[in-house]
């Protein structure tokens, strides 16, 4: 049996960290803070339409998951899937367009910020069902055993979605079958407007590991480093045949649950201090610079070139048509 | 479908999907089954016997009593490649995993833009037997047939249960496959050679001239007793057997009204609601000056299934009721 969750910390020294990591890291993390600013503004103005949830604060989470994962490996992601589909390498390109409704979205304007995924890159999608990926994770991996590769799937949730009994079920069936899926919860604190605390049974979500026979580990969701590491080991347990495991990465959602959110149920000193304290990407910097394992120069090229890529998207995604109305009968059926 | 040169053989239902899951598993590896007591046990009705010994129990997998897992992992698997098969043990266990049938399991090929659709079975034995009352009886297959991305086939006899679960297996949209509990014993004939039936096509099962009978499932061989009591009292009747009930083959019905000019649609499930309401709306938008007589439908009262058996057999469609329905008609 697994005993009580382990917390853990990121251990390995900066040197043995390579440059490629490193970029990786901040690359991913900027690209997703300033898409999902974008997109933001863009919303405000009216250009997207539906509902959206920004990743906004939780970048390092999905960054040090995915800098673990091959293209060929498969993710579930969650209402709040821009950042899981940027880290996971998908074209800016299609994904902004799919935002903005086009024709030339990943989804060809059929999904939405809710609906996004790309199959190409293993990103099998983001649900509108809070706690519906659990199982869908948990074939794919299935798929991956059968198929006899030593692919994994990670399903991503929300301390919200944790409450589900899906989440129950998916994990006695991994579990049981020991199969190569990964439980990455991303404890952001809120259940929609919920503090998740006074809704649910225990402080860590990763407690629940133990009734599943399988390890539990908690880190700084934060740290983009911390969530490496323990990613790694899990990731890696995993494609040895050993199970599933949950790794919960505590974060925080920085910006409300959708775009538009009044956010009457916390204060904007209560944001603006955890941003001021846990923001990763500030963090990452300051590690980096102080370790002399990236120079400002460094920095800043990669944020030039990031804001460049976006520039493109948002360009191609506003000039992009939207569907004909023809469409709306189009891929219903193969 | 069987021309009439082909060989046949006499083999229950049971074994007709038993056939089809051999062969289909055999032709094609990523073929694989998954549900409650099916390896073990072989499945409830032994529908299931003697796979896991060809096969391995890699294939052929007892799962977890996790229904909503269950369909959510084929779904996964589908997406990454396999054609899996879940078996639902009963039809009324869908309620369970919902959410994974008409949000995941039929919406993503189209709300993903196409990317890959979700070719997965999943089989539901349902309808009423040995009085299993409110739970365990049910005929749901309507719900199924609101929900766009699904399709839904429904045999009433072994040789399309055979041809309709091979060519689900095939299909790359998802398919419910509705299996009647009472209809696993029934012995029909079954051509000896390859074959598959075609998904969206209905059967004129008999021609007649003075109205048409629609039905599926169990309640088409009530159907047929129906007929052949009314044939003596010379009323014709054309026989319709639905077999896939979305999308529905609106031609062969339309075709038949428009010979018949009368309608009536007899089914197990509940009448309110019920895919009889859907066949009168299609007739009545595009047909009611064919119709010299209103549209009958003869479905189960809106109540659930009652376990005492007066109240079962005051529920349950007979041959004598569709009989009655179709007499009121002329």
């Amino acid at each position: 049996m697994c005993a009580m969750p382990v917390r853990k910390e990121a251990t390995l020294p900066l040197a043995r960290y390579d440059k490629e990591t490193l970029k990786f890291f901040y690359e991913t993390m900027v690209k997703i803070r300033n898409f999902e600013l974008t997109v933001e503004k863009y919303f405000f103005d009216g250009e997207i339409p539906g509902f959206v949830h920004l990743y906004i604060g939780e970048e390092a989470t999905a960054t040090g998951v995915m800098a673990n994962l091959r293209k060929t490996d498969y993710i579930q992601s969650t209402h709040r899937g821009h950042g899981h589909t940027i880290a996971k390498g998908a074209d800016l390109k299609h994904m902004m367009a799919e935002i903005f409704g086009k024709i030339t979205g990943c989804c060809k304007g059929k999904g939405g910020s809710m609906h996004i995924a790309d199959f190409s890159v293993g990103m099998l999608g983001a649900n509108g069902i809070v706690g519906g990926g659990f199982s869908l994770a948990t074939g794919a991996a299935l798929a991956q055993k059968m198929q006899k590769t030593d692919g994994v799937a990670v399903a991503f949730f929300g301390d919200g979605a944790s409450n589900r009994g899906t989440f129950h079920e998916a994990a006695n069936m991994a579990a049981a079958w020991k199969l190569p899926v990964i439980f990455l919860c991303e404890n952001n604190q809120w259940a929609s407007t919920t503090p998740y605390r006074t809704t649910t049974s225990v402080d860590d979500i990763a407690d629940r590991a133990q009734g599943y026979g399988m390890p539990g580990v908690i880190v700084d969701g934060n740290d983009v480093f911390a969530v490496y590491e323990a990613a790694r080991e899990l990731i890696e347990r995993a494609r040895r045949g050993e199970g599933p495991a949950i790794l919960e990465c505590k974060t925080y959602r920085i910006k409300g649950h959708f775009v538009g959110d009044p956010e009457m149920y916390r204060t904007k000193e209560e944001v603006q201090k955890v941003l001021e304290e846990t923001d990763p990407i500030p963090r990452f910097e300051a590690k980096v610079l102080k370790a002399k394992a990236m120079t400002k120069k460094e920095l800043e090229a990669i944020r030039t070139r990031v804001e460049k890529e976006l520039a493109e998207a948002l360009e191609f995604a506003r000039t992009s048509p939207e569907p004909e109305v023809s469409a709306l009968y189009e891929g219903l059926y193969v | 479908m069987c021309k009439a040169v082909d060989r046949m053989k006499t083999i229950t239902f049971s074994q007709a999907t038993l056939e089809a899951m051999q062969e289909e598993m055999s032709r094609d590896e990523r073929v694989f089954v998954m549900g409650e007591d099916i390896a073990r046990q072989g499945g409830i009705f032994g529908q299931f016997k003697g796979l896991p010994a060809q096969f391995g129990t890699q294939r052929i997998m007892d799962t977890p009593i996790s229904e909503t897992a269950i369909v959510g992992a084929c779904v996964g698997a589908a997406l990454a490649g396999m054609r899996p098969v879940a078996d639902m043990h009963f039809a009324d266990f869908a309620g369970v995993c919902f959410d994974e049938i008409y949000n995941q399991m039929a919406k993503i090929y189209y709300m993903f833009g196409g990317q890959k659709p979700v070719s997965m079975v999943l089989r539901a034995p349902d309808g009423l037997v040995n009085q299993a009352a409110a739970q365990h009886s049910q005929s749901l297959e309507a719900f199924f047939c609101h929900i766009p991305g699904l399709k839904v086939v429904i045999p009433s006899n072994p040789a399309d249960a055979k041809g309709l679960l091979k060519a689900a297996i095939r299909e790359d949209n998802p398919v419910i496959y509705f299996e009647h509990k009472a209809l696993f014993s029934m012995k029909g004939e079954v051509p000896e050679e390859e074959y598959l039936t075609p998904i969206g096509k209905a059967k004129v099962v008999r021609e007649g001239k003075d109205v048409t009978l629609v039905s599926y499932s169990m309640t088409m061989n009530l159907a047929v007793k129906a007929a052949d009591m009314l044939e003596k009292e010379g009323i014709s009747v054309e026989l319709i057997d639905l077999r896939t009930i979305s999308p529905i083959d609106r031609e062969t019905i339309l075709n038949s009204v428009a010979k018949t000019s009368r309608l009536a649609i007899a089914h197990e499930a509940v009448k309110q609601g019920g895919v009889g309401a859907e066949i009168s709306a299609i007739v009545a938008e595009e047909a009611i000056d064919c119709l010299d007589a209103p549209i009958v439908r003869v479905g189960a009262p809106f109540t659930p299934v009652p376990f005492a058996r007066p109240l079962e057999q005051a529920y349950r469609i007979t041959p004598d009721k569709i009989a009655a329905a179709v007499r009121g008609m002329m």
